[in-house]
């Protein structure tokens, strides 16, 4: 076995779409590495990507992969680094195409491979699914999807590492994906480079261990960590680097000359982030129990990860359906001392007066006082009487009636001269209607979904 | 003795769907135990009044010497659909961390934070 194979780098370098456009590229360029994964997809991703390729049949993708890729390619060809990112969206050829494009310009045309996986996206196959028995019933509330079939504007099965060992294995240098899980980002190299089974269970399961704390960036590395974050440099923060080992251990740590802290405690949060029943976290290739995991400070920034078990996959994938689900929208005016929460209040009442004088009718009207108890609510507990601004944040919402959200949208600015005192902090301008869009979470025989790779040399 | 669990422990939270999770990991082994017993998913369901309108359910972690909760029903519906600033329950461990908890008076040496009342 190559030294290569016996520890395989994987660096993390986004954590959503929007995430800080530095990280990847200081992933690959401030110390070794063999992977680069990046997440770009959230389920509200998938819709906006799915509008934006309504409107143009070329779009539908993480646009900012591509320039990243024109920037980091070159090196990452040199260097052997291999990039792995769900950047496809809803529309993974058009993203090939424009990183083909990027990369030519970089002069890498006829020296750099790409593949492409498709099969993910179910939209255009909803009513044959449909059809055929497949009900995509609510997960949560067991109702069948034909009750909002009209205001569906996605549909994708979340995919596992199949596909994109296959890639690898064809020599891609970058894999674009659309909705694959985020975790198979980071254990689908795991499972190439040590040559898993596809049925060693714990050794799968510690890949997904690996790709949760992979998932959301900078959250395992200090990001948000609630222990001693005074001390922390985020202002060049390194991202995770999982150090792989073949015989399923790990090791999680970053870049020596960036900033951030790998410990124990980091670790731990980001393994609780949204991590749900920890005795059963499914995924398309198996199902870890996160009450294994035993993690250890080795060195600094260091923490070895061990003993994760786990066991068989399901038959099913998981589908996340988008749907129309309403319109909102959400005014804002502050107030500033003397007595701004108080000022702030009958502000409130004003709008809430007004709107019932108008007969707008809404599913909720809900008031925040920021500054005042927004986050935490009832539970912030007594308030000075002696804040120094306060901001009114009221929202409304509605199920379909779109000319009624619009019409709120009108009666914030007339606050402005017509309402309490010291009102300001309006220059936004009026809100903006919003589509509200909802999810459907849904399971899908594996057999249904058939994944496409293509792997070709930059033209 | 009181102390906020602020002085104990520390958390992270997010969100899935209209269901907030907020994992709560004790900031030394021995506080562990204090958790286990003080923090249950009722009193997170009291601590939470007005905000969860749904059921808690908490699972063990003594490998992580953690908890994990998930309040059903506390995020305005979540995601979009959500009027709150904080419809993704970024903010609810802190809330979380509010709680004030009974511990043994030995304890009083290694907590940093300062204990309220009793103490």
């Amino acid at each position: 076995m190559s030294a290569r194979a016996e520890c395989a780098r994987i660096a993390a370098g986004q954590g959503f779409w929007g995430d800080w456009l530095e990280a990847p590229v200081l992933q690959v360029e401030a110390g070794p590495i063999d992977y680069l994964v990046m997440d770009y997809l959230a389920e509200v991703t998938m819709s906006i990507l799915q509008k934006q390729r309504n409107r143009d049949a070329s779009q539908g993708y993480a646009r900012d992969f591509v320039p990243l890729i024109g920037r980091i390619l070159g090196t990452c060809i040199d260097r052997g680094i291999r990039v792995i990112a769900n950047a496809g969206g809803v529309n993974p050829l058009s993203c090939r195409d424009a990183v083909f494009d990027v990369a030519a310009a970089a002069g890498l045309a006829g020296r750099a491979r790409v593949g492409v996986i498709t099969g993910d996206d179910l939209l255009e196959r909803i009513d044959e699914l449909l059809a055929a028995g497949i009900e995509l019933r609510n997960m949560e509330t067991g109702e069948p999807l034909e009750s909002v079939r009209g205001r569906i504007r996605s549909a994708n099965a979340y995919i596992g590492a199949a596909p994109i060992i296959e890639a690898l294995k064809d020599g891609a240098d970058v894999v674009i994906a659309g909705r694959t899980t985020d975790t198979a980002l980071t254990y689908a190299p795991m499972m190439f480079e040590h040559g898993w089974a596809p049925d060693d269970w714990d050794k799968l399961a510690a890949g997904v261990v690996a790709g949760h704390i992979n998932e959301c960036g900078a959250q395992a590395t200090g990001g948000n960590t609630g222990v001693d974050w005074r001390a922390i440099d985020y202002s060049e923060i390194g991202y995770p680097i999982i150090e792989s080992f073949a015989d399923g251990e790990f090791v999680v740590t970053k870049h020596d000359k960036l900033g951030g802290r790998v410990t124990v405690a980091t670790v731990a949060e980001q393994l609780l982030y949204e991590m749900g029943d920890p005795s059963e976290y499914i995924t398309p290739d198996c199902v870890a129990d996160f009450r294994t995991i035993q993690l250890e400070q080795e060195a600094p920034d260091r923490v070895r990860v061990h003993g994760v078990r786990g066991s068989s996959a399901t038959d099913q994938l998981k589908v996340s359906v988008s749907y129309l689900a309403g319109y909102k929208a959400l005014g804002r005016m502050a107030y500033s001392w003397p007595d701004a929460l108080e000022k702030a209040r009958a502000a409130d009442r004003t709008i809430r007066g007004r709107i019932e004088r108008m007969d707008l009718r809404f599913d909720e009207i809900h008031t925040e006082y920021f500054g005042a108890g927004a986050c935490h609510g009832p539970l912030a507990g007594p308030l000075g009487d002696d804040l120094p601004e306060v901001e009114l944040r009221i929202g409304v919402k509605h199920s379909n009636d779109r000319a009624a959200v619009e019409r709120f949208t009108r009666e914030i600015a007339g606050l402005i001269l017509a309402g309490p005192p010291t009102a300001t902090g309006f220059g936004g301008g009026r809100p903006r209607v919003q589509e509200m869009v909802a999810y459907w979470p849904a399971l899908i025989p594996k057999f249904q979904v058939q994944t496409r790779v293509e792997v070709e040399v930059v033209p | 003795m009181i102390v906020r669990l602020l002085d104990i422990a520390h958390a992270r939270s997010g969100d899935k769907g209209d269901t907030a999770n907020i994992g709560l990991i004790a900031l030394r082994p021995e506080f562990y135990p204090i958790l286990v017993k003080e923090v249950t998913a009722d009193r997170v369901k009291a601590h939470f009044n007005g905000v969860c309108h749904g059921l808690v359910e908490r699972f063990e972690l003594r490998n992580l010497m953690a908890l994990n909760f998930l309040l059903h029903n506390s995020l305005g519906g979540g995601g979009t659909l959500s009027l709150r600033t904080d419809a993704q329950a970024k903010t609810f461990s802190a809330a979380l961390l509010r709680m004030e908890v009974e511990v043994p008076d030995e304890l009083g040496d290694v907590i940093e934070g300062r204990p309220r009342g009793g103490g």
